[in-house]
């Protein structure tokens, strides 16, 4: 069965994560994160951890190879403080993670928690000296009459140990609580964006940043909105953009101005007053924004819908696809769970042919712009079996049921998937429910 | 006359049927109004903003806090060695009886 890029088959590869259904908070996993090569593949949760796993490759100029990630390295990224000024505890839970693009042999991540960014490095050791003059193997040191030569210490293979450390720590720059970060092209420079500001670091210095946004009103009373997403263009190292709360998109040209509070373009779509509600500009808030690997479009993710952006065209959107759009007519139950407010990411493939976003009940959706097809499916132990093809899964809005179908009222709301990620070059997916991570691969790849 | 008022009612009444059919979000913000007549007109005012940017729960003060966090540890291990003798104020407690202040980082099921 054909599905979204012509011959895309969607198989289980792998589950990591605990079979239990009591999960506990911090096994909630935050984030997900390729890096640029997919060789890595890096979660964030809420108890302030990281885990990274590493792709195996056997065999793979061989058709139908399959690929594993194994774990390579976890470490603990941030633990939970306290404001003192504020009274307020601040969470330990890793918003994002924002790999480097690799210089050396380490590798290098960002990593941040509401108001803390930090800098790791993960480097590989397999040997070690051995045959010190001064020093037993295990440590001890010699009595120094018993040396009678002298000795260069050799260089001994030893089992791989994957060492994580933290090489920056960039704090105390962010009021509100940070919601994205993003390397620039330029390999030195990174932002971070909180609710109301954004700021530019660069990566060797912790001690000084720029404040290049600043929406705060000198009222708070007088506020409309906020920031929630923010990302540096892939190639233009001068040009990022930023979503709000209101459903708009600013891009901005740093060489314009020190401070970017005023936009170089605004893209939103107009909207028809006649049917605004209650709920419209909370469905309208954008909850990602990401560039497409070519950098000319960007594709941002409401409530309800993923959109796509020509950076040429501010007028409105090149293309719209709805996410769960039986959702439309539950919204009052959804604004009274808080489901409403849940954010949800999203991301394109490779070659920026096909988008990716999750939604409830575990299911994710897929929508392939070039062949106007999409598909919904489903992260579940039930399908997964070692290469088991998954089975496109629809949801029935109202009317008769049909076999197979799931009725909207049936719909998990606890299972949202809210982070996914796909492999830079491969038709590789990682798909994150509330505390397990889904590996899915294309069938023929 | 009267066929004329009765006409006119019957298009407003239709105009509104067509409202509740055309948008089920309105159909929602009208079943939402009924539910909390309270609710003030602007949604996405300062007011949810405000809430937003200062999320997180608030303490009275550290040692609130640091007595809050105690109690989520230990309910989240209890696989704690429960051996220890209880510390109930009846003796003076030694360094060896008091729980150690951080207790080993729980690795990731992730990892598993």
């Amino acid at each position: 069965m054909a599905g979204p890029g012509g011959d895309m088959q969607w198989c289980f590869s792998q589950v990591k994560g605990a079979i239990d259904d009591d999960v506990a908070e911090a096994d909630i996993i935050s984030t997900v994160e390729f890096n640029q090569t997919g060789e890595l593949l890096a979660t964030g949760d809420k108890g302030g951890r990281v885990v990274i796993f590493q792709q195996e490759v056997e065999n793979k100029n061989q058709p139908q190879f399959r690929s594993e990630y194994n774990v390579y390295s976890t470490f603990q990224s941030h633990e939970p403080e306290f404001d003192y000024l504020k009274s307020l505890e601040i969470e330990e839970k890793i918003n994002k993670i924002r790999w480097l693009p690799q210089k050396n042999a380490a590798q290098f991540l960002l990593s941040t928690n509401d108001k803390t960014i930090k800098l790791w490095k993960i480097s590989e050791r397999d040997r070690r000296p051995e045959g010190y003059n001064l020093k037993e193997e295990d440590g001890r040191y010699k009595d120094p009459n018993t040396i009678t030569s002298l000795r260069v210490p050799v260089l001994m293979p030893m089992d791989l140990m994957v060492e994580a450390s933290p090489r920056r720590v960039f704090a105390n720059a962010h009021t509100y609580h940070i919601n994205s970060v993003s390397v620039n092209s330029d390999n030195e420079t990174y932002l971070s964006a909180d609710d109301l500001r954004i700021n530019l670091w660069h990566l060797e210095i912790t001690d000084r940043s720029f404040n290049i946004v600043d929406i705060k009103p000198a009222n708070m009373e007088e506020l409309t909105e906020v920031i929630t997403a923010a990302e540096f263009h892939p190639h233009q190292c001068n040009t990022f953009v930023y979503s709000s709360s209101k459903g708009t998109i600013r891009l901005c040209d740093m060489r314009a101005a020190a401070l970017c509070d005023k936009h170089s373009k605004l893209f939103e779509e107009p909207e028809d007053p006649s049917n605004r509600s209650f709920f419209s500009e909370i469905i309208s808030s954008i909850s990602d924004v990401k560039f497409s690997h070519n950098g000319r479009y960007m594709m941002t993710r409401d409530y309800l819908s993923v959109k796509i952006w020509d950076l040429s065209m501010e007028s409105r959107p090149v293309e719209t696809y709805q996410v769960h759009e039986y959702l439309r007519s539950k919204l009052c139950s959804l604004y009274e769970n808080d489901c409403i407010f849940d954010k949800f990411e999203c991301c394109w493939n490779g070659n920026d042919s096909v988008v990716m976003t999750g939604s409830y009940n575990n299911f994710f959706r897929m929508f392939d712009r070039g062949h106007r097809r999409d598909v919904t499916l489903e992260a579940s132990r039930e399908n997964s079996k070692p290469m088991q093809v998954l089975k496109p899964r629809k949801v029935c809005a109202g009317g008769k049921r049909k076999k197979d179908e799931i009725s909207v009222d049936s719909l998990d709301f606890n299972k949202k998937i809210l982070h996914t990620a796909w492999h830079p070059q491969d038709n590789i997916i990682a798909v994150a429910t509330t505390n397990n991570l889904y590996i899915f691969q294309d069938k023929v790849n | 006359m009267s066929e004329e008022a009765e006409g006119t009612r019957t298009l407003e009444e239709q105009q509104e049927m067509d409202d509740k059919v055309i948008s089920p979000e309105k159909a929602e913000e009208a079943k939402l109004k009924a539910r909390y007549p309270n609710l003030g007109a602007k949604p996405g005012g300062s007011d949810l903003l405000r809430k937003r940017l200062q999320k997180g729960q608030k303490y009275f003060d550290s040692g609130d806090y640091n007595m809050a966090k105690a109690k989520m540890k230990n309910k989240q291990l209890p696989s704690a060695p429960p051996e220890k003798t209880e510390i109930t104020g009846g003796h003076i407690p030694t360094p060896q009886d008091l729980p150690q202040r951080k207790t080993s980082i729980v690795t990731s099921k992730l990892a598993g």
